[in-house]
């Protein structure tokens, strides 16, 4: 069976002219099945959000696909005309953008917002969308009596969960979450992300949920994916990855946040800054601001993905054939 | 203030263009006019020919000598008084919206007494009272129609940046209110002061047009408003003299248009959303 | 309801001003044009007369200004706006009864049709700038924007002459000017018919000019909206491109219109003055000028406190249909 979500050697550009001035995106491959989870963690601008986008066929130019393809259960999505791609948005694959709450048109209500949407599939009134869509605020836990009010009547957290009902109403098979959760405090943040689990339960979606808060990750997600610099550097289950981080950029962004138990440790960030996207550095993007970097190699060279136990795929000189030398 | 921007603008380049155009035009009038504009003794209303290149008016004087010093009175009202009307803007809208208290309280009833005032009756009506001042009396009166609703729109930029931090520290460090005004929030604001200035201008020279049209000008001055004046007065259109008409309405038509132009281009720059790539 | 309430209020102070500056205005005019009046008119016309003029424009030096003022309040909250010099001894208030149908009717039509042309258009310009892709810029767009900036930049006068010359006289199409065939009453359908033909150019004229305006304000409303994250989430959500376009994005584009209402109603009744003059057409416009050509004070000022209270009036009405808008304002205002 195709997985829901194959996305092969994936490259993005940003720009007007060929060859565009920025690549977002580089050589990302990676497969989501469903009913799975799968966490995209890393810094702003490491182009999560736009391999989000182009994933979900919402990318606008000035960005483009270079090269590499996104296959939703055996499609490609860059084969599809505006048409079939507006019909596959929301009832098939839907996405809840960062910062949600301003993505509610303000002189709507919300029922009205979610009619249209039903509507334009196909759901009427008349077939029982105003239940469908109900039944959806109880699932996100909002009470019912706020589905004929004003968005500007919500609180921002109920806007956030009500947009996460909107996307789920239809019952899409494979959802993008684009830092839902980044603007809300902690506890309703942990209500949305137990929602959304039981969700998943209940309704069997895959999820895609992208953040740069791997912590979150770490507990929620069935598969994480690291991303720097536009390149997809590790890749393992949510376990595996928490307790054998191999990239070295993952283990230091493992350092990052303090464990709640444990002994205090000093801190550690990362020395030095991203790269720029419109000058990337030869070999290895993370080389220069690498604990472990190999002289010599990591500069120069491409790192291969190299397949570990475990499910664990990682970008990297370390585990190479050239780590055997170095040992 | 993204000056660069502006060069690569085409709506920029091309008002920039046309307006430098009627520059030297008014500039080199007296050199390139074929005869004195307020020469009578020609045959009045003659048809274009290669002495009168586009006839003459029914008082027989030469109408594209007429024309081009025109270009003089209405670049003259257009700049002074988009001047004077900006720097009226300056203080009662910036000024006043930076420093607050008691003088903006007072700034803006005034403002508000203005706005509410019909600019083109008011207009009029003043200029009725002291009618046959020429251009200066124009001037005069567009300012003081012409500046307060920019200067609204200039106060609420400033307040916007008196609560900036950088603004605030600038304060801290104890500099003077006007320093503060002219070296920090102007310079931040240039975009809109700018295309507010154009915009104040376009309203000159479209007002000092029509009433010289309706005759509150001085007549015998030599502009465009009054060539009007008189095409309307001789009858032109029941002679036939469609070039007498056409030409100095034209004129005003191409200036207004750069003006109006390099409002636009001004306006697109300092407002990202508005920019084409 | 209370913010209604609040607008009212509003409403009723700066009447208070406008006609607060409309007395002072004549007095603080150089020369004081109003005595000059009464010098000119002495010989002319009888002494009773004279002194009821002087009640009128409460020029009773008896009780001094203080009291000339609030003469003045009280006799034009009760429709008194003086005598006119020009026509006396018709009363201003007449005058004004009579030209005013006739303005009304002009702008109200042309500024509607104007208002749906031009906004149309703007949105139709900015959807297909916004989603113009990889063209990065749309034809309409680009052509849109410099010929509307042309058309804000004619004066209004000089295209009224244009089109007076080449389609009423040239081709004959449209009568020259004036309101009604001369002798002819709008009673009866021949004569609802000549009206009707007399005020077609005027009005496709103040259309035509008041268009330029409104498609450059909803344009650029349009574009800054559509920067918005709900417009993007609205075309996520598999909505069609004329979907959004209208219900998403030109409905909230077209809020802040209403506040600038009030300048682009400055700019229509400014057009709409020098059209009347091209077209003799007789509305308080065209009397305005006679007025001025005529010196006859108390009939200026008595058109220039109706545009004022024309004007206010409108941008009170704006106001509360914006408060009908925008379900934000409406919430607010009902707490």
């Amino acid at each position: 069976m195709a997985p829901l979500l194959e996305i092969s050697d994936l490259t993005i550009g940003y720009g007007w002219q060929l060859p565009p001035s920025v690549i977002a995106v580089r050589g990302v491959s990676l497969t989501v099945a469903a009913g799975e989870i799968v966490g995209i963690a890393g810094e702003s601008g490491c182009g999560k959000t736009t391999l989000a986008l182009a994933a979900a066929g919402l990318l606008d130019p000035p960005g483009r696909v270079l090269s590499g393809s996104v296959s939703y259960q055996g499609t490609d999505l860059t084969s599809l005309s505006a048409n079939e791609l507006r019909n596959l948005h929301l009832a098939e694959i839907s996405m809840v953008f960062q910062a949600s709450m301003n993505v509610l048109n303000p002189i709507m209500r919300i029922r009205d917002q979610f009619h249209d949407a039903m509507a334009a599939h196909g759901v009427h009134s008349s077939d029982g969308a105003r239940q469908q869509a109900e039944e959806t605020f109880d699932l996100v836990k909002i009470p019912r009596q706020f589905f004929d009010a004003y968005p500007h009547q919500l609180s921002g957290g109920m806007r956030q969960r009500a947009v996460i009902a909107l996307a789920i109403v239809l019952r899409p098979k494979l959802l993008f979450l684009d830092e839902p959760t980044t603007a809300l405090d902690v506890v309703v943040q942990r209500s949305i992300l137990q929602s959304l689990d039981d969700l998943r339960h209940q309704l069997g979606f895959g999820v895609v949920f992208i953040t740069h808060d791997l912590s979150l990750l770490v507990e929620i997600a069935d598969r994480i994916a690291i991303m720097y610099a536009g390149a997809l550097v590790e890749e393992a289950p949510g376990r595996e990855l928490h307790e054998k981080p191999c990239h070295p950029y993952t283990t230091a962004l493992m350092s990052c946040f303090p464990p709640l138990g444990g002994p205090r440790q000093r801190l550690q960030g990362i020395p030095g800054q991203p790269p720029d996207l419109r000058n990337l550095p030869k070999g290895c993007s993370f080389a220069p601001r690498c604990p472990e970097v190999i002289a010599g190699t990591c500069e120069a060279v491409d790192p291969p993905t190299v397949r570990l136990d475990g499910d664990h795929r990682v970008l990297c000189h370390l585990y190479g054939e050239k780590a055997a030398d170095h040992g | 203030m993204n000056w660069k921007a502006l060069r690569h603008n085409r709506s920029a380049v091309a008002g920039a263009l046309i307006f430098a155009l009627f520059c030297l035009v008014a500039l080199l009038a007296p050199v390139i006019v074929p005869y004195s504009p307020t020469d009578i003794n020609f045959t009045p209303l003659l048809h274009p020919s290669a002495e009168h290149l586009l006839g003459t008016s029914v008082n027989g004087q030469d109408i594209l000598s007429q024309l081009i010093w025109g270009a003089r009175a209405s670049l003259f009202v257009g700049l002074v008084s988009g001047a004077l009307i900006s720097l009226v803007q300056l203080v009662m809208g910036v000024f006043a919206g930076y420093v607050g208290g008691v003088f903006d309280m007072v700034a803006v009833a005034v403002t508000n007494v203005f706005l509410v005032l019909p600019s083109l009756p008011l207009l009029i009506i003043l200029a009725a009272y002291l009618r046959g001042g020429g251009l200066l009396m124009l001037v005069g009166v567009i300012t003081i129609t012409g500046w307060a609703w920019g200067a609204k729109v200039l106060r609420s930029q400033a307040i916007a940046l008196r609560d900036r931090p950088f603004v605030q520290a600038a304060r801290v460090t104890g500099e003077g209110r006007w320093h503060i005004v002219f070296a920090h929030v102007v310079p931040n604001m240039l975009g809109i002061i700018v295309s507010n200035f154009f915009g104040a201008a376009l309203f000159a020279v479209l007002a000092e047009a029509g009433l010289e049209f309706i005759g509150l000008g001085n007549i015998n001055d030599i502009t465009w408003g009054t060539m009007l004046y008189w095409a309307q007065e001789g009858d032109a259109i029941l002679l036939g003299a469609w070039v007498w008409l056409l030409v100095p309405g034209l004129c005003l038509a191409l200036l207004g248009t750069s003006l109006g132009l390099l409002n636009f281009a001004v306006d697109e720059i300092a407002n990202p959303r508005l920019r084409r790539d | 309801m209370r913010y209604v309430v609040r607008r009212f209020c509003a409403l009723v102070l700066t009447c208070w001003v406008a006609l607060t500056v409309n007395f002072a205005l004549p007095r603080l005019m150089p020369g004081n044009p109003v005595e000059t009046m009464f010098a000119r008119y002495q010989g002319k016309v009888s002494p009773t007369a004279i002194s009821a003029m002087e009640l009128d424009f409460g020029l009773n030096t008896k009780t001094g200004e203080l009291g000339q003022y609030f003469d003045y309040l009280g006799h034009t909250l009760t429709g008194n706006l003086g005598v006119s010099f020009s026509y006396f001894p018709a009363r201003v208030s007449t005058l004004i009864g009579e030209a005013l149908p006739w303005t009304l009717g002009l702008v109200g039509f042309a500024t509607i049709l104007a208002f749906l042309l031009g906004t149309t258009l703007g949105v139709v310009a900015a959807w297909r700038r916004g989603t113009a892709g990889w063209r990065r810029a749309s034809l309409v767009d680009s052509g849109l924007v410099p010929f509307s900036l042309m058309l804000g930049a004619l004066p209004s006068f000089w295209i009224a002459l244009i089109l007076l010359y080449f389609i009423a006289f040239k081709f004959g199409w449209f009568p020259i000017g004036y309101g009604l065939n001369p002798g002819q009453g709008i009673a009866s359908w021949s004569g609802f018919a000549s009206l009707i033909h007399h005020a077609a150019l005027p009005a496709i004229t103040l259309t035509f000019i008041s268009m330029g305006m409104w498609i450059l304000l909803m344009r650029n409303n349009m574009l800054t909206v559509l920067g918005d994250d709900y417009v993007k989430f609205a075309r996520a959500k598999g909505l069609r491109d004329r979907t959004v376009a209208y219900h998403y994005a030109a409905r909230n584009a077209i809020l802040p219109v209403f506040s600038q209402l009030a300048l682009a109603l400055g700019i229509v009744v400014g057009g709409q003055v020098f059209i009347e003059i091209v077209f003799s057409y007789p509305g308080i416009g065209y009397m305005l000028l006679q007025a001025v050509e005529n010196e006859d004070y108390p009939l200026m000022q008595g058109i220039f406190l109706i545009f004022t209270l024309a004007l206010l009036v409108a941008s009170f009405l704006a106001d509360v249909l914006y408060v009908f808008l925008d379900p934000r304002v409406r919430m607010e205002s009902a707490k």
